[in-house]
């Protein structure tokens, strides 16, 4: 009797690496990527300085409109890839507000006047004290943020056209429909 | 710019091979030895303890006190803060776990999804105490079946004698 | 052209295997001599080619032929020609086919060292390793080809990792291999008995041999990480339930457990049904840990870098050997079950429950590892099983396994009595519990319950171990002879028994009284920790073969008396990338000292340093290392090698029997 329950067992085990492995192959699935506790939450404060003119940086400013948060440094190569984009994202007419994330002030700066700036606003965070309330836990990071001040999407890796498809555009649209 | 799932797929690969290669080579063989001081022996300890049970988000296979990564050193110097300010151990696993989830402790909580995860070793001993507890009352059985063949047959032979 | 060559050795390989798996299972069913004999010469051929195949593949690492893509990851012209060669079996291609030419290897080894096995038998057993065989090799061919070229040929392999350049990084792999592989012939004879429907004590007198030195590979292999961890990593860490860790030890745990039930269905015919299972449990473990590793659903810093796809096949090889081995054994289970009566109070009883023990112990890290996994993969979040699980679920479990050690053994077979192993028993009781209660308070400074503990548990196994060989000698007139008489299975037991105890004893104290700190020095300062006195000498910088460091010098006193000298180094290799620490180590029998040299502090030599003090840490791989070789003593016992000279009597009997 038990035999048959070693020889079941060993099944259901299987049905499981398969299922993982199949949302793995999907892209649903990666091991290292950690869910984010905010979805549907309040969004945490940022209250640093801005790294271009010192003023303070908070999330309770925001309210009343939607916004993104992007989470970059010019360490993170795939931030360096996400930047044109979030340039057309920004003379589209969506706001986002950066966190530049352990990163050299100077260098940020440079990067900056190069390559344009997206950012409305840019909070400096040089020991994590903003990323880690905000469960930030890599770059390039970018959550949406409605204006009640929830979060509603986050998105860890770079934004691409597609991702903003999938993932950030319908709620823009249902902004949109709502002013309507 | 064409994004084909190929092209997302290297790019991801490549960024992974990027972080584990960091981490492969940060785990401490390049280590940062941070002097704190500490007020007294139990805070030490506490932070040692927490450092050891905390998990890198970024280097996800050692815990923070191994961990080389940036935002690692700036958990440890948060867990160091919040020891000086009088937060207890539960309190900064808490603090931990609301912005990163249980993801962030290696010791797993107790609630209904882990139940069967810290009270299965129970459970495979009960269950294995019964199969051996069934198989020698079995193996009993077997054997009073047999002493009562045994003798079944000799009364057998002692009626046929006669 | 050599790559091709290798590459093409491989398919031949393949070929042979084919042919190896197939042909004398078929002759076996129908009673083909002839086909069964094609066993032999097949399994030989197929080592042949895949020798070759590797023998190829190394040429490729030596002669730096970087347009075979897989040398080109691997290795670079500046290392070392001994590196390059361990560069083979450094990533997922080459390790693979490590693996499989370990399999290769050790089904000659059955062709050429059991002769005295009946014909069938073993070219069943031959077989069934063969169609293993077929599954690695196609794996390998189809998904991980290590000779696949790239265009264009880079003049350059991959920036070196001075992490990887170091001997116990070469001989880690192969041993823990050769400990899996190993574990394949055990398998393969219990799927030999199940399809023959026949188990008798000889089928396990055949297997122990063979199984008893696949743990002892393992056994080594995993100690050889753990120290390869501690001296390299530098974070004085020495296992880390990691669960590429866990993978290994699993089918250590469980193939404990099976070289004692071994023992029990040779001596009294018990467990046969239980014997057969765990060895199918045990090499299915080692699969397992083959899947987890390369198949990427698990996160760690030791799995190769794989894509799903590689998983998707070695789940499917996974389903279909261990699912075939499952079904055969619930299907043939009725017909090799145990005719014997099984006294709970007896030896074999006391296997049963140390085996038992074994068994929920690897149940439960199994448990432990893929638990994150199920939760996520059910999408009911995402949660971490890390060493505070681990270690609060394996004291308890280790507990009893420790005192039942000695106290089977020196039971009787069969039948024994509670009153006499208690009046037996009483003696070590009373010492262990005096000495082990004593001995964390004479060796170390205070006293924790826990070292209580594992000196009682240490102390009772040695007391019990050598009350086993006491009695071989007592009573007896002549107790030299009686001495040598004595199997050398007896003293393998009793030497992997003690090695238990001091291991016990090592990981206990290691972990209870362990000193770490992380200190501020500047030249000249003294930093105590306990009895020991480590004095800083300022840093120096030295240029090295391939690189430039820093070097901190200090001094280690005991009670003010100097013992050693200890230097460590901040080491920025030329070929660039981040600095690298080497530790200075002072290892000890007793305790090790420890330095790593951190970072300046300011301009005017103060230096961050992280000392350590770790007493009895040595314990953990000498006491693992004399567990191998008291498995390697019980292996090379005269009782196995007997039968290779000539068949007896009765051994003759047992192949009528079985053919």
């Amino acid at each position: 009797m038990a035999r048959y329950g070693v020889l079941i067992g060993f099944f259901v085990l299987m049905t499981v690496f398969a299922v993982v492995l199949n949302r793995m192959n999907e892209g649903e699935y990666n091991p290292k990527s950690i869910p984010s506790e905010f979805i549907g939450k309040p969004a945490p404060e940022i209250n640093v300085p801005d790294l271009l003119n010192g003023k303070l940086v908070t999330s309770a400013d925001m309210k009343g409109q939607m916004w993104l948060f992007n989470v970059w440094g010019t360490w993170c190569p795939e931030c360096w890839r996400e930047h044109k984009f979030l340039l057309q994202l920004q003379q589209a007419g969506v706001t986002i507000i950066g966190l530049n994330w352990r990163d050299d002030k100077a260098e940020a700066m440079a990067m900056l006047t190069r390559m344009g700036n997206p950012f409305a606003k840019i909070g400096y965070d040089p020991d994590s004290s903003v990323a880690m309330d905000w469960g930030v836990y890599g770059a390039p990071e970018t959550f949406l943020v409605n204006a009640e001040g929830i979060i509603l999407v986050k998105h860890a890796g770079g934004i691409t056209p597609a991702v903003w498809e999938q993932k950030f555009a319908s709620h823009f649209q249902a902004k949109n429909e709502a002013q309507l | 710019m064409i994004q084909t799932k190929w092209m997302k797929q290297f790019l991801s690969l490549i960024y992974a091979v990027m972080i584990a290669g960091f981490c492969l080579l940060s785990t401490s063989v390049s280590a940062k030895v941070e002097t704190r001081a500490f007020a007294n022996e139990q805070m030490e300890s506490d932070y040692n303890q927490l450092i050891a049970e905390l998990r890198c988000l970024v280097c996800q296979n050692q815990n923070l006190a191994d961990s080389n990564a940036e935002l690692a050193q700036d958990m440890r110097t948060k867990v160091y803060k919040m020891l000086g300010q009088g937060s207890n151990k539960e309190e900064i696993v808490d603090y931990m776990v609301q912005r990163y989830g249980d993801f962030v402790m290696y010791r797993p909580p107790v609630k209904s999804t882990t139940f069967f995860l810290w009270f299965g070793p129970l459970v495979f001993f009960v269950v294995a105490g019964l199969i051996v507890f069934s198989y020698l009352r079995k193996q009993k059985a077997a054997d009073q079946v047999s002493v009562d063949q045994q003798q079944q047959k000799k009364a057998h032979s002692l009626l046929d004698d006669e | 052209m050599i790559p091709e060559i290798g590459h093409f050795a491989l398919i031949l390989a393949l070929c042979l295997a084919l042919i190896q798996g197939v042909v004398p299972l078929i002759g076996a069913h129908k009673r083909y001599s002839s086909w069964v004999e094609v066993a032999f010469p097949a399994a030989l051929g197929q080592t042949l080619f895949i020798t070759i195949s590797f023998i190829c593949l190394t040429y490729a690492f030596i002669v730096n032929d970087f347009s075979v893509g897989y040398a080109a990851r691997q290795s670079n012209t500046e290392l070392p020609m001994i590196y390059k060669i361990s560069a083979v079996w450094g990533g997922h291609e080459g390790s693979l086919l490590m693996w499989t030419w370990f399999l290769a290897i050790w089904s000659a080894a059955v062709v050429l060292f059991s002769k005295s096995i009946p014909q069938i038998m073993r070219g069943r057993v031959v077989a069934v390793m063969g169609l293993v065989s077929v599954g690695f090799l196609l794996f390998t061919l189809i998904t991980s080809n290590p000779f696949d070229r790239i265009f264009p040929a880079p003049l350059e392999g991959r920036s070196l990792n001075p992490l990887l350049q170091d001997p116990g990084l070469i001989i880690h792999p192969p041993m823990l291999y050769m400990g899996y592989v190993g574990f394949s012939v055990a398998f393969a004879f219990s799927i030999a008995a199940m399809l023959g429907g026949k188990l008798d004590s000889a089928w396990a007198r055949w297997s122990r041999p063979w199984t008893n030195i696949a743990w002892v590979f393992l056994t080594l292999g995993i100690a050889l990480g753990s120290w390869w961890a501690y001296y390299e990593l530098g974070w004085g860490g020495w296992w880390f339930w990691d669960p590429v860790e866990n993978a290994s030890f699993l089918p250590w745990l469980v193939g404990t457990a099976l070289i004692h039930s071994l023992a029990a269905t040779e001596k009294r015919g018990v467990f046969k049904a239980w014997t057969v299972l765990l060895a199918v449990f045990t090499f299915s473990l080692s699969l397992l840990g083959t899947f987890l590793v390369r198949s990427g659903v698990l996160t760690s810093v030791h799995a190769f870098a794989n894509d799903p796809e590689r998983g998707i096949f070695i789940l499917m090889f996974l389903v279909v050997v261990v699912g075939a081995s499952l079904t055969l054994y619930t299907w043939r289970a009725p017909q090799i079950r145990s005719a014997v009566k099984l006294n709970i109070w007896s030896r074999e009883g006391g296997l049963l429950i140390n085996n038992i023990l074994l068994v929920i112990t690897a149940a439960s890290v199994l448990l432990g590892t893929l638990y994150p996994l199920a939760l996520d993969a059910l999408g009911l979040g995402k949660i971490s099983v890390g060493p505070p699980y681990f270690n609060a679920l394996f004291v308890p479990l280790t507990i009893p396994i420790a005192m039942l050690v000695g106290v089977a053994a020196l039971a009787r077979w069969k039948q024994d009595s509670l009153e006499r192993m208690g009046k037996k028993l009483v003696i070590p009781f009373v010492v262990s519990i005096i000495v082990g209660s004593l001995l964390p308070y004479l060796l170390l400074d205070d006293v924790k319950w826990g070292a209580v503990v594992a000196g009682i548990l240490s102390v009772w196994i040695m007391m019990t171990s050598l009350l086993g060989i006491y009695d071989r000698v007592a009573g007896k007139q002549n107790k030299w002879q009686a001495l040598r008489n004595t199997p050398r299975g007896f003293y393998g037991m009793s030497l992997a028994h003690m090695g238990i105890a001091m291991f016990v004893m090592g990981i206990t104290i290691t972990s209870l009284y362990s000193t770490e700190k992380d200190v501020r020095l500047v030249k000249g300062d003294t930093y105590q920790i306990g009895d020991y006195s480590f004095i800083f000498h300022g840093v120096d910088s030295v240029t090295g073969p391939n690189y430039r460091a820093s070097e901190g010098r200090f001094t280690a006193q005991y009670k003010g008396e100097e013992i050693a000298s200890l230097y460590s180094q901040k080491r920025t290799y030329n070929a660039g990338g981040m600095p690298m620490t080497e530790a200075g180590i002072d290892a000890g029998f007793w305790r090790d000292l420890y330095v790593s040299l951190g970072e300046p502090l300011d301009n005017r030599g103060a230096w961050s340093v992280r000392l350590y003090h770790k007493p009895f840490i040595r314990w953990i791989w000498l006491g693992a290392l004399i567990m191998a070789i008291g498995g390697l003593l019980a292996a090379t016992d005269r009782r196995y090698r007997q039968s290779v000279k000539a068949p007896s009597p009765s051994t003759q009997a047992v192949t009528a029997g079985a053919a």
